[in-house]
C-alpha cells in the first residue's frame, strides 16, 4: 500500500469538499428555496399570529395552559435550554420523561397527576382518567389530546367561561382531526386550535 | 386491538411488500447500466477512474481513508462551530469529546447523539456536518454491500469493483433524488425548512415560548432513507416538527424500510438468482414481523402498577390505550410500534417515542434486533451481515450431512468460515464486555437514571446501539459524560469497520473461486428448508450469546411488572 501521498491525498480532499458542498449546502438550500415557495406557512414552522401580527405559537407545537378557561395539553417533560432542569412546553429542549414503566417515581407522578386532574375537573374519585392526560409525551411538545381527554375537560372550561357546555362540545367536534385520510393515526384534538376557537367564541376576555 | 390498528399495519406493510421488489430491481439497474454523463462529469471533477478495479484490500483501504476524511471534516465543523458563520444564536462549539463522538457516530451511520440538536447545534452544523455525514455514511454502507455481493457474482477474479463508482451511482440515482422529493412532502405536512433559527412566541396565557426551527425537512429524509436516525431535535421523530402527522410517520417508516427491504431483491437480481433473494427476504420478514407483533402487544399492555391511579388505559373510539408515557397522541401505539420496530430492525435508530419508557418486552425486541443487526439491518452493511450468516448456516448444514458446503455455487472452505466467524464475534465481545465494564465502574454507574433491571437495560442498550450502529437510546442514561462519549465513540468505529473488513476479505476470497456446477447432491439454499435452517442458526447463536443479559434486563422487569413489583 502506498499510503497517503501526493495525488492520493488530494483526491480524498476533493471528494470530501465535493460531498460537503453538495450534501451540506446545495441540497438543504434548494429544499429551503423550493419548500419556502410551495409551502411558506409550514416551512416557517406553522406559526400562528394574532390580529396584531404577534406570533402566539406554532399550530403544531404544544404550549402551556394552566388556567381553568383553557383546555390543557398533556404533561410535558421538556427541559430548559441548557438541559439542567425542567421547563415544560418550551421548544428549546424537547424531551420525554425517560422514566421506566416500573420506576416508583413514574408511578408516583402519574398517580399524583390523575388525582390533580380529577380535582381540577370536578370529577368524582376513581373516575377513570384517560391515560394520555397524565402521561408525559415523547417530545414534551405534543400539541394534541385524545377526544376522551377533551370531553372530560369541557364542562370545566364551559363553566369558567360561563358558556353553554353544548357550544364547547360543538367546538371539540368541529376541531377534531384524524384518522388522516380515514386510515392513519388516532382521532384527536389540537389544543391550541381548540383554545383559539374558544377565544373567538367569547371575545374580549 | 381496534379495527384501525389492523388497517394501519396492513397499509404500512402492504406498501413495503409492494415497493421493495420494485426498488430492488431499480437498484440493480443502478449498478448494472453504463455511467450517466453527470456521473462521468463528477468522476472527472474528483479525478477518479471509475473503471479501475480494486482488490478487496484496495477497496477496504479507499473505504477507510475516505471515511477518515469525512470524519475529520465533520469533526472540524462541530468543534469549530463557534468560529463559523450560520450561528445566529451564538451557540458554543461542542466539546472535543462530544465532537469526536458525534463525528464518529454519523460517519459510521450510527447517529448516536450525545448532544441535543436544537439546544447545541447551529443550522450550519446541522447541514454541513450532520446532513453531510448522514449522506456519506449511508453511501459507504451501500458501496460495501455491492462489493460483497460481487464476491458471489464473480468467478476467477481478484477484484470487487470500484469504490467511488459504487458510491456515486447510488448517491446520484437513488439517494439524493429520493431525499429531495420526500423532503418537500415533509414540508407540506408541517416540517420546517428555513434558515431562521429561533422564534419567540407570546403564548395565549402570556409567557413567552422559544420555537426552534431550521433546515429540518432536508435532514429528516436523509435521516430515514439512509437509515441514519439522528434527529434535528432531541426528541427525534417524536417532535411534532420532525414528524408532524400520521402521514409523515408512515412516510418515515417507508423511508427506513424502502432501501433496506429491497436489498434481498437487489441481491437476487445481481446474482441472477431471484429465488435466493426471495428466500432471504422471507427470513427478514419472519424476524421483522415477529418483532412487530411483540412490540404492539407489549405497548398495548396495561400497566398493573398504575392500578391505584385509576386510569382508563384501554383503547376506545375516543382515545388510544396502553403505554402512552413517552408517546405522542397523533401517532398512538400502532404508528409508534410500526416506526420503532422498523427503526430498530433496519438499524436506523430514529425514534418517535421514548425508548426508555417502553414496556420491557418491546425493549427485548429492540435489543434482539440490534444483536442480530441484519433483518434487514442498516444501509447495506446489515444485509451483508445476513449473507455472512447464510454462509455459516450452509457450513453447519454441510457438517451435518458430511459434504463440503457450497453457497451459490461457491465452495465454502476454512478461510471463508474463519472470516465469517471473525466478523460474527465482534458484536458479543464489544457489547458484553463494555456493558460489564460499565456496570462495575463508578464512571459507568453514575450515569444510570432508572433503578433496578431498567437501569441495567439502559447500559446494555447503549452498547448494543453503538455496536450495531443503530443510534437509538434509552435516553435516561446520561451519555454526554467523557466516559460514555469516548467509549461509545470508539465502539461505534470498531462496530462498523471491524466486521466489515472480514466481510470484504470473504468476498475477495469468494470472487476468486470458480463456480461449481449444480448437481442432485447440492444443498439448495433457496428453499423453505434453508429458510428454517437459517432462522434456527441465527436464533441459536443469538440465544447462546445473549440470553444472560436479556434475562437480567427485560425479562426480569417484565415478570416483576406482571406481579406488580417495582424497584
Amino acid at each position: 500500500m502506498k499510503g497517503l501521498k501526493g495525488s492520493n491525498f488530494q483526491q480524498y480532499l476533493r471528494a470530501t469538499i465535493f460531498f460537503m458542498v453538495v450534501c451540506g449546502l446545495l441540497y438543504p438550500l434548494s429544499v429551503t428555496a423550493l419548500g419556502g415557495i410551495l409551502f411558506p406557512f409550514q416551512a416557517g414552522g406553522s406559526l400562528v399570529k394574532d390580529r396584531a401580527g404577534q406570533i402566539v405559537g406554532s399550530r403544531i407545537i404544544a404550549q402551556g395552559f394552566g388556567t381553568l378557561r383553557y383546555f390543557h395539553p398533556r404533561p410535558s417533560a421538556a427541559l430548559s435550554p441548557d438541559g439542567s432542569g425542567p421547563q415544560p412546553y418550551d421548544g428549546a429542549f424537547s424531551s420525554p420523561s425517560n422514566l421506566g414503566p416500573a420506576n416508583p417515581a413514574y408511578i408516583k407522578s402519574v398517580t399524583e397527576a390523575a388525582r390533580a386532574y380529577r380535582e381540577e375537573n370536578g370529577l368524582p374519585a376513581l373516575t377513570p382518567v384517560p391515560v394520555d392526560a397524565v402521561t408525559a409525551s415523547g417530545s414534551g411538545l405534543d400539541p394534541d389530546i385524545s377526544l376522551a381527554n377533551a370531553l372530560l375537560q369541557a364542562p370545566r372550561v364551559a363553566s369558567a367561561r360561563q358558556v353553554n357546555p353544548e357550544r364547547v362540545l360543538a367546538l371539540i367536534e368541529k376541531t377534531r382531526v384524524g384518522p388522516q385520510f380515514g386510515l392513519l393515526g388516532p382521532p384527536r384534538v389540537n389544543v391550541l386550535e381548540l383554545n383559539l376557537a374558544l377565544d373567538a367564541l367569547t371575545p374580549g376576555r | 386491538m381496534l379495527e384501525y390498528d389492523w388497517i394501519q399495519i396492513l397499509v404500512s406493510l402492504g406498501l413495503i411488500l409492494l415497493l421493495a421488489p420494485l426498488v430492488g430491481r431499480y437498484l440493480a439497474w443502478v449498478y448494472q447500466s453504463p455511467s450517466l454523463w453527470l456521473e462521468r462529469g463528477i468522476y472527472r471533477l474528483l479525478a477518479v477512474d471509475p473503471d479501475r478495479e480494486l482488490t478487496w484490500k484496495e477497496y477496504g483501504k479507499v473505504l477507510l481513508l475516505s471515511n477518515a476524511f469525512f470524519f475529520a471534516a465533520g469533526f472540524l465543523v462541530l468543534w469549530g462551530q463557534a468560529l463559523l458563520p450560520g450561528n445566529p444564536r451564538h451557540l458554543p462549539s461542542l466539546s472535543p469529546e462530544v465532537a469526536f463522538n458525534t463525528a464518529a457516530s454519523f460517519v459510521t451511520n450510527t447517529n448516536w447523539q450525545a448532544y441535543a440538536g436544537e439546544a447545541q447545534l447551529s443550522n450550519l452544523s446541522q447541514m454541513l456536518a450532520i446532513t453531510f455525514l448522514m449522506f456519506v455514511g449511508a453511501n459507504t454502507g451501500m458501496a460495501a454491500l455491492v462489493a460483497v455481493i460481487r464476491g458471489f457474482t464473480r468467478t476467477g477474479l481478484s477484484t470487487l469493483g470500484n469504490f467511488w463508482s459504487d458510491f456515486i451511482r447510488f448517491f446520484l440515482r437513488a439517494f439524493l433524488p429520493a431525499c429531495f422529493l420526500l423532503a418537500l412532502i415533509h414540508v407540506w405536512q408541517g416540517t420546517p425548512q428555513t434558515l431562521r433559527s429561533a422564534v419567540s412566541a407570546k403564548t395565549l396565557e402570556g409567557p413567552s415560548q422559544t420555537l426552534v426551527v431550521g433546515p429540518v425537512a432536508s435532514l429528516e429524509t436523509v435521516k430515514n432513507l439512509g437509515t441514519n436516525g439522528g434527529g434535528f431535535y432531541n426528541a427525534n421523530g417524536a417532535h411534532p416538527y420532525e414528524n408532524p402527522t400520521p402521514l409523515t410517520n408512515t412516510l418515515e417508516f417507508l423511508e427506513m424500510g424502502l432501501f433496506t427491504f429491497s436489498l434481498p431483491f437487489f441481491f437476487g437480481r445481481m446474482t441472477g438468482r431471484p429465488r435466493q433473494g426471495l428466500a432471504l427476504f422471507v427470513v427478514i420478514l419472519v424476524l421483522y414481523g415477529t418483532g412487530l407483533g411483540v412490540v404492539e402487544y407489549s405497548e398495548k399492555m396495561q400497566n398493573p402498577l398504575l392500578a391505584p391511579a385509576a386510569l382508563s388505559q384501554k383503547a376506545t373510539a375516543l382515545q388510544d390505550g396502553g403505554n402512552m408515557e413517552g408517546k405522542e397522541t397523533r401517532l398512538g401505539i400502532t404508528q409508534t410500534s410500526l416506526f420503532s420496530n422498523t427503526s430498530l430492525a433496519a438499524t436506523t435508530g430514529a425514534v418517535d417515542a421514548a425508548m426508555d419508557s417502553m414496556n420491557p418486552l418491546a425493549v427485548l425486541v429492540y435489543l434482539v434486533h440490534m444483536f442480530l443487526n441484519e433483518e434487514p439491518g442498516g444501509k447495506g452493511v446489515g444485509f451483508a451481515g445476513l449473507l455472512k450468516e447464510a454462509v455459516l448456516a450452509v457450513f453447519l448444514a454441510g457438517l451435518m450431512v458430511g459434504r463440503t458446503p457450497e453457497f451459490l455455487g461457491k465452495k465454502i472452505e476454512s478461510r471463508e468460515i474463519k472470516l465469517a466467524a471473525l466478523s460474527l464475534l465482534v458484536t458479543p465481545i464489544l457489547v458484553l464486555c463494555l456493558t460489564a465494564l460499565s456496570v462495575l465502574l463508578p464512571a459507568g454507574k453514575s450515569s444510570i437514571d432508572n433503578p433496578g433491571p431498567h437501569g441495567f437495560m439502559e447500559v446494555l442498550y447503549a452498547f448494543a446501539s453503538g455496536n450495531a450502529n443503530n443510534g437509538s437510546a434509552m435516553a435516561g442514561l446520561n451519555v454526554s459524560t467523557p466516559y460514555y462519549a469516548i467509549l461509545i465513540g470508539i465502539e461505534m468505529l470498531l462496530g462498523r469497520f471491524l466486521p466489515l473488513l472480514p466481510l470484504l476479505a470473504l468476498a475477495g476470497s469468494l470472487a476468486r473461486k470458480k463456480r461449481l456446477p449444480e448437481t442432485a447432491g447440492t444443498f439448495r439454499t433457496d428453499t423453505p428448508i434453508f429458510v428454517v435452517l437459517l432462522l434456527g442458526f441465527m436464533g441459536l447463536v443469538a440465544a447462546l450469546t445473549f440470553f444472560p443479559p436479556l434475562i437480567l434486563g427485560p425479562l426480569l422487569e417484565h415478570l416483576s411488572l406482571l406481579h406488580g413489583i417495582s424497584f
